[in-house]
Formats: structure tokens, C-alpha cells, sequence
């Protein structure tokens, strides 16, 4: 954290947290006509896994940008798709923030997102990181990159994470 | 060996014990993946530069894939003669040579045993005797072949050229596609909880695409109206399905209320992810290509992947994709490739539900192993035609499969 006076950095913090519990909570309760207005008009969504980051490989698992395509992922969610009927719970931590500008500050969360399907199978779905550009003071993602630990997924991945 | 016997009907039925078989799994594995069939093992773009290597796996069978100082490819089991541990432990890198980290033993780029620690002792004591042959324990090592950029492997000497195997109709699609130079953009796995066969049987299966994938059918992508057709090699192992771009204007759909066909009010804000430029300058939009028994090769309008079944345990398949594009690709193209690969994969808006639909079916069929699926659209024939609403390659592959386990 380097810019500001501490109080400032503190409150910052409590912003960030709060926006990324926000998000969480959103989509673990069904919310997911919520989900596109934590993101700027143009804000970019990616689904990445660590390894093709690692072997600079630009792959998503999922890729939205701006908010009339993280609309029609929804949509599709909601109209179009068959999945069998499932639940997040999001565990979000460990949240760094550094100041990129006077407008965007840069985060880094650790998450384990647990999934529960309909007859109560639970199991961890992915773990990883949020790397985040979030406008300030609107509290919006510009960039949410969301780093996969592993390369697999199990079944399908319909909900975002 | 097998006690099963298969439905009297024959090619339009096929049992759910062959889903479910502990045995069959395991002969399976002899037979097939360790039998008179090609597997595919990666492609040559992983494999950039001499003393290369990635490692795969073929069935069961963990597998380590080189390129040696010269150039040439090997694949070799990833099995240590000694005891048996795996030799090469990274999934990719380069390697001056393969060492065995539990005793040392070492191997060359084509899996040939180079070098014993101690083999003769130290000062005269300890070491194997002199006619020891550790050698004989040795790992397996595959015939290798390479089609346009894309690598197979066989254990078998009896099988024919990988081209003689693929045969001229099917081989002409997967050159079709495979134009250029590839560049890997990159990869994942899906974990399918089901029978590998179920996920073969999904891929050949023409008639399922645009009922089960709304998304297909809504923006008119593949609809069984619009013009394309099957191609199955004579022998049934191989497939391969296209459809032209060409706009359906029909209500086939809507007038038999097919779910898939939607309400109508759904539509993309950002069409942009169905965007396709017509590289191969044939105006096929979608080509899904199976070899037997584990590849597929698909062209989903510029979403380019090769997706290998990797069988791991009798309900349990994972699917390694790796999406690639061309090396001479520009920024717009790979901009489309890497937003089209929204549609495809664990999260793809239309492949997500090929893992759901065969895990539906591996649960569906657990009390009744007696009974039978109905195969029977288009027939009981297996051929090529230009009728998507038929289930000829679905019959195609399991006349290869009786073939191989002679059931």
C-alpha cells in the first residue's frame, strides 16, 4: 500500500473487501442479474487457469467484455443452458490492494469457491486468485481476472466464479 | 473372454453394461488403447524445439512424447524398467535426457535405456551379474506418426500407416483444417462424470446437437435444416459432421415445439463471441471430427481444438482440450479464437452440456446393465450421408468397438 495517509489505506481496504464480499454473496445467492453492475460499461470478466498463465498462453475459460456480454452469459445461464441445479459459496481472503492511479487500485484475493449440487454433493469447485482493477470511488471491477489453481473442471462451469 | 451378450436386435442397440463393466474396462485397455488402434498423443507446436517433451497419456497408460536432437518424435511409456516409477515427472520441457529420480536410471529421447547406476558395482562388489538383462523390463516404446502438425502413437505393429487407419474420406476433413502451421493458444481439462464411450458416443451422436444445445439451435448455428452432413469410414471407427453457414429460415423447430428453439425474446446484446470469418473459404461452420478411439477435432466457426479422452476408471473420463489457432494468425484473429472460446469447454455456451447430458445417462442406467439404448434414427446402417438426423456414426463406433473386443 503506498499512497495516502493510513486512515485513507484503511478505508480503502474496507472498501475493497466489502465490494468483493458484495460480489460473492451475489452470486452464492442466485443473484446472478446482479452480477454485470460490479463491472464497468466496458469492464473485462476472464476465467484463466494458472498453468496457461504460466506458459503465457492468452486462453480463458471464459472471457466477457463489458457488460452487455457478461448480460448474455446470464441470459444464456438463464435461458439457453442445461445444468443440473447447483450453488456457490465463495470463500474470499488474503486481499492485497496497491495503488495503480489516482483512479484505479489494484487488488489480489485468494478464493475456494465449494460447490453444491441439488442431492448435497459438496466439493471444492476451484481455488485461486482475483486480480483486480477496480475504479475508485465507484467501487467497479474494470478487470476481474480470476486465475484457476487448477487446470481441471469438473463437469461444467455455469455459474461465474 | 467377454460373458456379456450383446442384444439380439444387433448395430441399434447397444447395453449399459458396457458402461459399467469393471472387465470390460480393463480389456478395454488391452485391446483397444494398447491394441491395433492410433492414439492421439499432442501436437507438434507443444513440441517446439530438439529434446522437447510433453507427457500424455494413452488409456491408462502414462506416456512421455519427445523430439529428439534430429528432430524426429518418439513416444515411449513413462514407465522406469527397474521398478517401475514414472521417469519424467514435468508435464513439458526440455531435457538433455529422461533420469528415473528413485535409482538413477536413465533413458534417451526415444526411451531406450542408456545408463544403470552401479550397474557393475563399486570395486568389484555389489552391480548385477554380467547376463542380467534389465533391458528386457524396458518401457514400451509407440510407433509415431504426425499428420500436419498433430502426433499419433500405436503400440501395435500390426495396424496399418496412421492415413491407411484414418482412410481418404475422413482424412480429407482433418487436412481440411489443419492448414497451416498450428500455434497452441492453450489448454484445460474437463473431468466428465461418466463411461468414456459415453463422451465418444455424445461427439458422433448428429442428432442430439441441436436439441439438446439451445444455444445452436436459438441463434440458427446448426439446425438440422440447414444443409451439411455425415461422413463415416467404412469401418465405422471414424466420423466427421459439418455444417454450412448458410442461414435456416425455416420453423421446423418452432412448428414441433422443440425446447430448443426458445422463446423467442432471447437473443445476444454482443453477438460479436458468433463473429466468424470463413477461413477455410468452404463456408462450413462447424465441423466436429472423431477418430477411434479417443480424438476428436473440432472447428466451431473459428474455435479451433483438439480434445483427447483420457479414460480414468469406468465412470470417470477426462477430456484434455487444447485450443490452438494458425502461427501466422494477426491480432483480430486471435482476438476471435480466444473469444469464441466462450463457446466451448467446461464453460463453453455449448459444449457445457455434452458433460452433464452423458453423466444424466451413466446415472440414469445404474439398475439396468440388461437393458439397452435405441440407436435406431436413420436406420440400422452405418455410411456417410447428408442427413444429420440419423445416428450412423453412433452405430459406426460401436461396430468398431465389437470389432476390437469381439463382442
Amino acid at each position: 500500500m503506498k499512497s495516502g495517509s493510513e486512515p485513507d489505506s484503511i478505508s480503502l481496504q474496507f472498501e475493497v473487501e466489502r465490494l468483493h464480499a458484495r460480489y460473492a454473496h451475489a452470486l452464492d445467492s442466485d443473484r446472478l442479474e446482479d452480477w454485470p453492475g460490479f463491472f464497468t460499461g466496458n469492464g473485462r470478466y476472464r476465467i484463466a487457469t494458472a498453468e496457461n498463465e504460466e506458459r503465457g498462453l492468452p486462453l480463458p475459460v471464459l472471457y466477457a467484455e463489458g457488460r452487455a456480454m457478461l448480460r448474455d452469459r446470464i441470459a444464456s445461464l438463464r435461458h439457453a443452458n442445461i445444468y443440473e441445479p447447483q450453488r456457490y459459496r465463495h470463500i474470499v481472503s488474503g486481499i492485497l490492494l496497491e495503488r495503480d492511479s489516482d483512479r484505479v487500485v489494484k487488488s489480489t484475493a485468494n478464493f475456494v469457491v465449494i460447490r453444491i449440487m441439488q442431492d448435497g454433493a459438496t466439493m471444492v469447485f476451484a481455488s485461486g486468485r482475483y486480480v483486480d482493477r477496480i475504479v475508485v470511488p465507484d467501487m467497479l471491477y474494470e478487470e476481474r481476472v480470476v486465475i484457476c489453481d487448477s487446470r481441471r473442471f469438473d463437469t461444467l462451469l455455469a455459474i461465474p466464479l | 473372454m467377454l460373458e456379456r451378450s450383446w442384444p439380439a436386435e444387433g448395430a441399434t442397440r447397444v447395453p449399459y453394461w458396457v458402461y459399467q463393466d469393471e472387465g470390460i474396462y480393463r480389456e478395454e485397455q488391452q485391446k483397444i488403447f494398447r491394441g491395433d488402434t492410433w492414439s492421439y498423443l499432442c501436437l507438434e507446436a507443444e513440441l517446439p524445439e530438439p529434446k522437447s517433451f510433453v507427457t500424455t497419456f494413452v488409456g491408462d497408460m502414462p506416456v512421455v512424447v519427445t523430439r529428439d536432437a534430429s528432430g524426429a518424435l518418439h513416444a515411449w511409456e513413462n514407465r522406469c524398467a527397474h521398478r517401475g516409477a514414472l521417469v519424467c515427472m514435468q508435464p513439458r520441457g526440455t531435457a538433455e535426457r529422461f533420469t528415473c529420480i528413485y535409482h538413477n536410471w536413465t533413458y534417451d529421447h526415444a526411451g531406450s535405456l542408456t545408463s544403470v547406476a552401479f550397474r557393475r558395482g563399486i570395486a568389484g562388489k555389489g552391480g548385477m551379474p554380467a547376463d542380467a538383462s534389465p533391458e528386457s523390463q524396458s518401457p514400451q516404446q509407440f510407433r509415431v506418426q504426425s499428420i500436419n502438425g498433430v502426433v499419433f502413437g500405436t503400440l501395435s505393429t500390426r495396424v496399418p500407416p496412421l492415413e491407411t487407419y484414418i482412410g481418404p474420406e475422413i482424412l480429407t476433413r482433418l487436412k481440411r483444417v489443419l492448414v497451416k502451421p498450428l500455434k497452441v493458444l492453450g489448454a484445460y481439462t474437463q473431468v466428465l462424470p461418466n463411461n468414456w464411450k459415453l463422451y465418444m458416443d455424445n461427439v458422433k451422436d448428429t442428432y442430439h446437437a441441436s436439441l439438446l444445445h439451445l444455444f445452436f439451435t436459438r441463434f440458427r448455428i446448426n439446425r438440422l435444416t440447414q444443409r451439411g452432413g455425415v461422413f463415416v469410414s467404412p469401418d465405422g471407427a471414424h466420423h466427421c459432421t459439418y455444417t454450412e453457414m448458410v442461414e435456416d429460415k425455416g420453423d421446423a423447430y418452432e412448428k414441433d415445439g422443440m425446447r430448443s428453439a426458445g422463446s423467442q425474446s432471447f437473443s445476444l446484446e454482443n453477438a460479436e463471441v458468433l463473429d466468424q470469418a470463413d477461413e477455410f473459404g468452404d463456408r462450413v461452420s462447424i465441423q466436429i471430427l472423431s477418430l477411434f478411439p479417443g480424438f476428436v477435432l473440432h472447428q466451431i466457426r473459428n474455435s479451433l481444438a483438439a480434445r483427447q479422452v483420457v479414460p480414468k476408471g469406468v465412470e470417470r473420463t477426462e477430456l484434455h482440450w487444447t485450443l490452438f489457432g494458425f502461427a501466422d494468425d494477426d491480432a483480430a484473429m486471435t482476438r476471435r479464437r480466444l473469444l469464441q472460446a466462450n463457446l466451448v469447454g467446461p464453460a463453453g455456451y455449448i459444449s457445457m452440456e455434452d458433460g452433464a447430458a452423458t453423466g444424466f445417462v451413466q446415472r440414469g442406467v445404474a439398475g439396468s446393465p440388461e437393458r439397452a439404448s435405441v440407436i435406431e434414427m436413420g436406420g440400422s446402417t452405418v455410411g456417410s450421408g447428408d442427413s444429420r438426423i440419423t445416428e450412423t456414426a453412433v452405430r459406426g463406433l460401436w461396430q468398431a468397438w465389437r470389432r476390437h473386443m469381439q463382442v
